[in-house]
């Protein structure tokens, strides 16, 4: 609590509840993320922290809470107002999501030229060094299709980092890598905060990978956040589900023999 | 018995119900597309986010030359069926040199329109969809959306201004290919030489004639390209869902054109 009176807060959730249908997804969310801070959101699937993230950018409109991101209320922002904020936001998506359509080169050039009026000379030397940042040096004439998985994450890292924003958002960095380049993509992660002074928030289920880039740790449950804190804290803590998520212990519920028999039952 | 009525009573009137909800949400999501592709490509600038010339006419180039081909095949086609049909027709009445009026109008009314029409439907509306949906399925439209970039501006408007310069412009094509076919069969046919033909065409139309084919040409470029957008953006569900968006644009572009068709025909012929 110290340290978030000290310093500037980059995101601040206030009870965020989200609804899929009818079913409530994320119930009564409160998160800070401090500036130049790394925030893992970890979580089981179906925890809802993909959930969260797509709140976090704007692309869905909550049942009731505030998010303020760089201390803006992003759902009550004009269309020119939010156009600015994401200027300032770098988002990598899972899957990269980079334009299929276009070059490597023209994927991370399509924030430049939408949103700058820099000459094609300047946007080609910027998109180079970004490329070189995430050790993909020479490959901006090469379609989306021709890389692998790994690069193509590294590209969209890329394309994210090419407005040097404040606020960067990973989801599933490492997922469907090897272990070699999921580190490398870690290394990635730290040296964009140390280089940058990024605020960083990691959507992840790998362990290894979030204790080692973490300054602290969200940890969701079912749509609940069970804690929120230090990489120690999290280890040290003595919630059951978080020590099961740690130890990747399987969870022995105890079930309700009259619910079960209800749900079976289709009543 | 009575309430088993009841119920299969209440069941019919419920789906119409939901089926009326589903069909003007559906209609108002057309409409709140078309407005903001508008407003976009009129307002876009002001926002610091305007319609690339450049998108424009590179849609123009897929949507419009490279469709020429086919395009003149069809109506040549429609042409020389339509000469066909009316001889046939006409010699009851042994007025086989009447052709000329029926090629000439029935081309410029409506068969080239129509045919252009469905051709794009199936060529650029199936091809909207699908991008928009794979985009979709892939998050591209999230990342265009979380880079600042308003996915409609980037993707529909300079699609729909593409669309509507070229469909009227390939309709008038269409015209002109589909005339020809009418004058090279009429020419083997019965004889009347060809220069005579083109000096009756023209005599038969009048500038409507033409402006009316165009009217409804403009017409379908927007039921294509609103029908095609808002398919490929309302996909769930993976590939899959690409597929059926895909089919789905087809089917209710087309099923649209002619129904819009005939309502245009009746009210532009009172």
């Amino acid at each position: 609590m110290i340290d978030e009176n000290k310093k500037n807060v980059a995101i601040e959730v206030r009870n965020l509840v989200t609804h899929y249908g009818p079913r409530k997804i994320l119930d009564g969310i409160n998160l800070t993320v401090n500036e130049g801070e790394i925030m893992i959101i970890m979580g089981g699937s179906g925890s809802g922290k993909s959930t969260l993230m797509r709140y976090l950018l704007g692309l869905g409109i909550p049942t009731s809470g505030s998010i303020k991101l760089l201390g803006e209320e992003i759902n009550s922002l004009s269309e020119n107002e939010t156009f600015e904020l994401r200027k300032k936001m770098g988002v990598a998506f899972q899957g990269g999501a980079l334009l299929s359509s276009m070059t490597i080169g023209d994927n991370i050039r399509l924030p430049l030229r939408e949103h700058t009026n820099l000459d094609e000379k300047t946007m080609d030397i910027m998109v180079r060094m970004k490329l070189e940042v995430v050790n993909l040096g020479g490959f901006e004439e090469l379609m989306p299709s021709e890389l692998s998985g790994g690069m193509i994450k590294r590209a969209a890292v890329a394309r994210a980092i090419i407005m040097d924003p404040k606020l960067m958002f990973f989801d599933e960095p490492s997922a469907g890598l090897d272990p070699v380049v999921s580190a490398e993509l870690d290394e990635l992660i730290l040296r964009l905060r140390d280089a940058m002074n990024m605020t960083i928030v990691v959507v992840t289920h790998e362990l290894d990978s979030a204790f080692k880039i973490a300054d602290r740790i969200t940890v969701l449950d079912r749509g609940h956040i069970l804690m929120s804190d230090t990489v120690e804290e999290i280890r040290n803590s003595d919630n059951e589900r978080i020590q099961s998520l740690l130890n990747r212990t399987p969870s022995n519920e105890l079930i309700n023999a009259d619910e079960y028999l209800d749900r079976l039952t289709g009543i | 018995m009575s309430e088993f009525i009841n119920h299969r009573l209440l069941n019919v009137v419920e789906k119409i119900g939901i089926l009326t909800l589903k069909f003007v949400e559906g209609v108002g999501y057309y409409f709140a597309l078309l407005v903001e592709s508008v407003v976009w490509i009129i307002a876009g600038p002001f926002y610091k986010q305007p319609v690339r010339i450049s998108s424009v006419f590179s849609q123009m180039m897929t949507i419009g030359i490279a469709a020429c081909p086919i395009v003149f095949i069809l109506s040549f086609s429609i042409g020389v069926m339509l000469a066909i049909q009316m001889i046939y027709n006409l010699k009851t009445f042994g007025a086989e040199s009447q052709v000329v009026v029926g090629v000439a109008l029935s081309v410029t009314r409506e068969f080239a329109p129509l045919i252009t029409g469905i051709l794009i439907a199936g060529r650029t509306g199936s091809a909207l969809a699908a991008k928009l949906g794979t985009m979709q399925v892939t998050q591209e439209i999230d990342a265009l959306r979380v880079m600042g970039i308003n996915p409609i501006r980037y993707l529909v408007s300079p699609a729909l201004l593409a669309m509507l310069i070229m469909v009227p412009t390939l309709t008038f094509f269409s015209d002109i290919a589909g005339l020809l076919g009418g004058a090279l069969y009429t020419s083997i046919e019965i004889g009347l030489s060809f220069s005579a033909y083109i000096d009756r065409t023209i005599a038969a139309l009048v500038v409507g004639d033409v402006m009316q084919g165009l009217f409804k040409s403009f017409v379908f470029a927007l039921i294509i390209t609103l029908v095609g957008a808002s398919n490929g953006f309302s996909v769930t569900g993976g590939a899959e869902g690409v597929g059926k968006a895909t089919t789905r644009s087809v089917v209710l572009s087309i099923s649209f054109i002619v129904i819009a068709d005939m309502i245009f025909t009746y009210f532009l012929n009172r």
